[in-house]
C-alpha cells in the first residue's frame, strides 16, 4: 500500500523534476522571436520556425495517410473479415508490428521511400514513415470503438435493408467517430514526439528556409512541391541542440523540448478527456 | 400528389432479385478495404525485405562467423571490424537497468492501482502515466544527459558525462507506464469471486494481491514484462542522447557504449553513401534488433492471448 | 374501397407460406420441418418455452440468419402475391428486408434524431426529396401514435424518448418504408405494462395495414392481439391454428398443457 504510493510518488517526481528542468532552463528563451527564427550557429539568435513548420507539413502527410488506411483496415477486421486463416494471418500481423521499433520503420523508409520510390530525405518520405508507424494505432483504435456499438444497432439497420457499406458508413462509423478520433489524436502525438525514424531516413538537421508554399497566389492555388522539399522536424531540431557541447544551445533545447512537451502532453491530454466525455455520454 | 409518387417509388412487388449494381458497389468497397487490412501484412513483409536484401549484401561481405563473435565493431575505420557483440552489450547492459527500474515499480504501482488504490487516485493516476508514456523520447534523452548524469555524477564522481547507467535508468522510468497498465489490466480481468474466496479465508489485502492475483494474472504479468523488454531493446533516443554512440564491448553500466539502435541514429546522422558497407551495417544490425524484438512480442502476445482466453 | 380489398382478400388469402422449413445454426437443427401460412392482414402469434425456436423462425422471414456465417436455411417461405421463394440463393436479402420488416426485442433507435431514425429506411431506398421525406415521417408517426407526442421535436435525439415512446418509434422506422410483413420479437418484453398496453393497441391498430408476425412469450399478449396462432416446441411446430382454437380448444396434449401453464 505505502510502498504503492511511493512507486507512483515517483514516477509523479520524475515528471516534475523533468518539467521542472526544462522550464526553468528553457522558458527564458520562450520568446516570439524563437518562434519565428531558422537556427543559426549563434544560439542566442536560434530559433524553431524551420522546425515547426516542418513538423507540421509532415503530421500532415501522415494524417491524410495512416487515417484512411487505418480506418479502413480496421472496419475490414471488425466487420467484414471472415474467419479464416488469412484474418489471422492481418490480426498477428497488426500486434507485431505495434511492436517493432521505431527505428526499423526509419530503416524501412529509408531503404524503400528515399531510394526505391525516389522520394528523397523529404517530407513526405518522413510523413509516410510516421504513417506506418501509427498505423496499427489507428486500426485497434477503430477496431474497439466499432466493438464498442452493440448488436442491436446492427440489427436495426439491416432490418431496414441497408447493405453492410450502408450499416458502415451510416451508423457504425459516426456513432464510433469520437473513440476513432481518440485513437487518431493518440497516433498523431507519438509520431509528432518520434526522433528516431526520421534521423535515419537522413534528415538534415541545419535548415535554415522553409519548404515552398502549399498555397499559390496563382492557379491552381495549390502546390505539392513542398511534399519533395528537405525539412527538419522539432524532436530532430532538439536533438541536434542536446548534442552540442555548448550550454547556450542546450537552453535552446530545453526551450524547444518544453513546446514538444507542451504539443504532445495537450493532445494526449485532448484524447484522455474526449475518452472520458465519451465512457460518460455512452447510451447504450 | 406527393403520397403517389413515393407510394410508387417505394413499391418493390416483384423485386426480390439482387441489384447488378448494388452488388458491384459492394464488392468493390469491400475490395478496397480489404486492400487497406492486407496492407499491414505489405509493410511486414517489406521490412523484412528491406532488412534482408541489404543484409546479405553486406554478409557477403563479412562472414556471419565474424559478425557475431568478432569483439568490435569499427565499420566506419579504415581497419574496420564487424562484431556485432559491442552493439548487443550496450543493449542488454542498459535495458537490464531499465528493467531493473521498471518491472518493480511497474508491478508495484499496478498492484496498487488494481487491488488497493480508491476510486478518486486510480480515476487521477492512470491518465497521468499515459501522459507520462505519450512523452517524446527525445525528451527523456535531453532529461538523462542534462539532469540525471548531473545528479549521479554528484553521487558517483567518477561516472563519464555518457553512461549506460543513467541512459537506463531513465529508460526504465520511461517504460514504467507501459508495464504498469498492462500488469494493471492483467490483475483486473482476474474474477472478483477468486478474491472473495481469499478473503472469506481471513486473507489480508496485501496477501490475496501477492498470493492469489498474481499468480492468477501470472501470463499476463509475464507478457507485460516481456512486451516491456522489447519496448527496452528497441528503444533509441534515450541512449543515443545519454549513453554516447561509440560502440565498447563492456558490461559496466559506468561506462559509455553503444546499442544497435544508437550505432542507427550514429551512422544515420553522418552522410553514408547509398550502397556503401557502411550503409548495409545498419541494416544488418537492424534485422538483429527485429530479430530480438519479434522474438519477445510473439512469445508476449502468446501469454497475452492465454490469459484472455482463460477469464 | 371496400369491394376492393374484398376482391383481393379472395384472390390471396395467404401473404406467405412456410413449406418444409429446415433451419442449421452450424450443425444444430434449430428448426424442423416447419409448415405454416400467414394470413393477409392478420396477426399471427408464435409461442412457445424460450429456446423453441419461436425467434429463430421469425428471423427465417427477413433473412437475418445470413449476416451470421454458418447458418443454413432448407425448405420454402413463398411470398405473395410475387410467388417467390425469399429462401432462395438468388433472392437477394437486401431486398427481402425492403418489403418485410421488423421491429427488435429492445427499443434499438439510431443515436440520430427522431425524425432521421425514421427517415433512415426511406433514405436507404435512395429518396431524397424533403417533401417526400417530411411526408413520410409524418405518416408514419402517426401510424404509430407517437406524431402528437414528438411532433415539436422531430429533430430531438431518439435516446431522450422513454422506452414505450422508443419502441413505437422503432415501429415508426419500420412502417415508414411500407412493409408488407411487419415482424415483432417480443416487442414489449423490456416495457412497462402501460408501454406495454399502448404497443399492444398499436399493433391491433396495424392489422389493417400490415400482414403481422409476433414473437411473444406472454400467452396473454397472443390471446390479446392475434388472430392466429402457433405453438412451437423444440424447434417443431406443435400447433397451429385460429387464437381462439388454440386457447380454448387446442387438439394437441402439449399446448394444452403449455396454454393453462402445467407446462414441464
Amino acid at each position: 500500500m505505502i510502498s504503492g504510493i511511493l512507486a507512483l510518488m515517483i514516477a509523479v517526481l520524475t515528471f516534475i523534476a523533468l518539467f521542472a528542468h526544462m522550464v526553468l532552463d528553457g522558458a527564458p528563451r520562450l520568446t516570439w522571436d524563437f518562434f519565428t527564427s531558422f537556427p543559426s550557429r549563434r544560439a542566442e539568435s536560434a530559433g524553431i520556425l524551420s522546425a515547426w513548420v516542418g513538423t507540421t507539413l509532415v503530421m500532415l502527410v501522415t494524417a491524410f495517410s495512416a487515417v484512411p488506411l487505418g480506418v479502413a483496415a480496421g472496419v475490414y477486421l471488425e466487420e467484414y473479415a471472415p474467419k479464416n486463416w488469412l484474418t489471422e494471418i492481418i490480426e498477428i500481423n497488426v500486434t507485431n508490428l505495434a511492436g517493432v521499433p521505431s527505428i526499423i520503420y526509419g530503416l524501412l523508409a529509408l531503404g524503400m521511400f528515399v531510394y526505391q520510390l525516389g522520394f528523397g530525405q523529404s517530407i513526405l518520405a518522413a510523413g509516410l514513415a510516421l504513417a506506418l508507424l501509427i498505423l496499427p494505432v489507428v486500426i485497434v483504435a477503430t477496431r474497439e470503438a466499432i466493438r464498442s456499438i452493440p448488436v442491436a444497432i446492427r440489427e436495426g439497420a439491416y432490418a431496414l435493408g441497408a447493405t453492410k457499406w450502408q450499416t458502415v458508413s451510416d451508423h457504425l462509423l459516426p456513432y464510433s467517430s469520437a473513440g476513432i478520433l481518440t485513437g487518431i489524436i493518440i497516433g498523431l502525438a507519438r509520431a509528432i514526439g518520434e526522433t528516431a525514424p526520421i534521423i535515419t531516413i537522413g534528415a538534415l538537421t541545419f535548415i535554415a528556409f522553409l519548404p515552398p508554399s502549399p498555397i499559390e497566389s496563382e492557379f491552381p492555388f495549390v502546390s505539392f512541391e513542398w511534399l519533395s522539399a528537405p525539412f527538419t522536424v522539432m524532436p530532430i531540431q532538439m536533438f541536434n541542440w542536446v548534442s552540442r557541447p555548448e550550454e547556450a544551445f542546450q537552453l535552446n533545447a530545453a526551450a524547444a523540448g518544453l513546446v514538444l512537451v507542451v504539443m504532445t502532453l495537450a493532445m494526449n491530454g485532448l484524447a484522455i478527456y474526449l475518452r472520458y466525455r465519451m465512457r460518460k455520454n455512452i447510451k447504450w | 400528389m406527393v403520397t403517389e409518387e413515393s407510394r410508387k417509388r417505394t413499391a418493390y412487388a416483384g423485386k426480390l432479385g439482387f441489384s447488378m449494381r448494388r452488388r458491384v458497389r459492394e464488392k468493390c468497397i469491400e475490395a478496397m478495404l480489404f486492400a487497406s487490412a492486407v496492407l499491414s501484412v505489405a509493410i511486414m513483409l517489406a521490412i523484412v525485405v528491406m532488412l534482408v536484401r541489404e543484409s546479405i549484401v553486406f554478409f557477403q561481405h563479412v562472414s556471419i562467423w565474424d559478425f557475431l563473435t568478432d569483439t568490435e565493431w569499427t565499420p566506419l575505420f579504415d581497419n574496420a571490424h564487424y562484431g556485432i557483440l559491442p552493439l548487443i552489450s550496450g543493449t542488454v547492459v542498459s535495458s537490464l537497468i531499465a528493467l531493473v527500474v521498471a518491472l518493480p515499480l511497474g508491478t508495484i504501482i499496478a498492484i496498487y492501482l488494481s487491488e488497493f488504490a480508491p476510486f478518486a487516485v486510480r480515476e487521477i493516476a492512470k491518465p497521468f502515466l499515459e501522459l507520462l508514456g505519450g512523452i517524446p523520447t527525445v525528451v527523456y534523452g535531453y532529461f538523462a544527459l542534462l539532469f540525471i548524469t548531473p545528479l549521479l555524477q554528484s553521487v558517483l564522481p567518477e561516472l563519464p558525462g555518457f553512461s549506460l547507467l543513467s541512459a537506463g535508468l531513465v529508460m526504465g522510468i520511461m517504460i514504467i507506464p507501459y508495464v504498469s497498465s498492462m500488469t494493471e489490466d492483467a490483475m483486473r480481468a482476474v474474477p472478483m469471486n477468486l478474491r472473495e474466496g481469499s478473503y472469506a479465508m481471513g486473507a489480508t489485502r496485501l496477501q490475496t494481491a501477492l498470493r492469489v492475483v498474481m499468480p492468477a494474472a501470472f501470463s499476463g504479468i509475464a507478457a507485460a514484462y516481456i512486451l516491456g523488454i522489447s519496448r527496452a531493446v528497441g528503444e533509441t533516443m534515450v541512449v543515443a542522447i545519454a549513453a554516447g554512440m561509440q560502440p565498447n564491448l563492456t558490461w559496466n553500466p559506468m561506462e559509455p557504449a553503444a546499442t544497435i539502435t544508437a550505432y542507427i541514429v550514429q551512422v544515420s546522422l553522418g552522410d553514408l553513401p547509398h550502397g556503401s558497407i557502411g550503409y548495409q551495417t545498419i541494416f544488418a544490425a537492424g534485422l538483429t534488433l527485429l530479430l530480438l524484438t519479434l522474438v519477445f512480442n510473439i512469445i508476449g502476445h502468446i501469454l497475452r492471448k492465454r490469459y484472455r482466453e482463460i477469464y | 374501397m371496400q369491394t376492393n380489398q374484398e376482391k383481393t382478400m379472395d384472390v390471396m388469402q395467404y401473404k406467405s407460406e412456410v413449406k418444409n422449413l429446415n433451419f442449421y445454426y452450424g450443425q444444430f437443427n434449430a428448426l424442423k420441418n416447419i409448415n405454416m401460412v400467414l394470413h393477409d392482414k392478420k396477426i399471427t402469434a408464435l409461442i412457445g418455452p424460450s429456446g423453441c425456436g419461436k425467434s429463430t423462425f421469425l428471423r427465417c422471414f427477413n433473412r437475418m440468419h445470413d449476416l451470421y456465417p454458418g447458418n443454413n436455411y432448407q425448405g420454402e417461405i413463398i411470398l405473395h402475391p410475387d410467388d417467390v421463394n425469399i429462401l432462395a440463393p438468388n433472392v437477394d436479402p437486401i431486398e427481402v428486408r425492403m418489403r418485410i420488416s421488423m421491429v427488435f426485442q429492445k427499443p434499438n433507435p439510431f443515436p440520430k434524431s427522431i425524425y432521421e431514425n425514421v427517415a433512415y429506411g426511406l433514405r436507404v431506398r435512395g429518396i431524397k426529396q424533403r417533401a417526400i421525406l417530411d411526408e413520410r415521417v409524418e405518416e408514419a408517426l402517426r401510424n404509430s401514435a407517437l406524431w402528437e407526442e414528438v411532433k415539436d421535436r422531430q429533430h430531438d435525439l431518439a435516446f431522450n424518448l422513454s422506452g414505450g415512446q422508443q419502441q413505437r418509434l422503432c415501429i415508426a422506422r419500420a412502417l415508414a418504408t411500407d412493409p408488407e410483413i411487419l415482424l415483432f420479437d417480443e416487442p414489449t418484453s423490456a416495457l412497462d405494462p402501460i408501454a406495454t398496453a399502448s404497443i399492444e393497441e398499436l399493433i391491433t391498430d396495424l392489422k389493417s395495414k400490415v400482414t403481422i408476425l409476433i414473437v411473444t412469450h406472454n400467452m396473454q399478449q397472443a390471446a390479446r392481439v392475434s388472430d392466429y396462432t402457433a405453438y412451437m416446441y423444440l424447434g417443431e411446430l406443435i400447433e397451429f391454428n385460429v387464437t381462439d382454437t388454440i386457447f380454448i380448444k387446442p387438439k394437441n396434449k402439449q399446448t394444452e398443457d403449455y396454454i393453462t401453464g402445467r407446462f414441464g
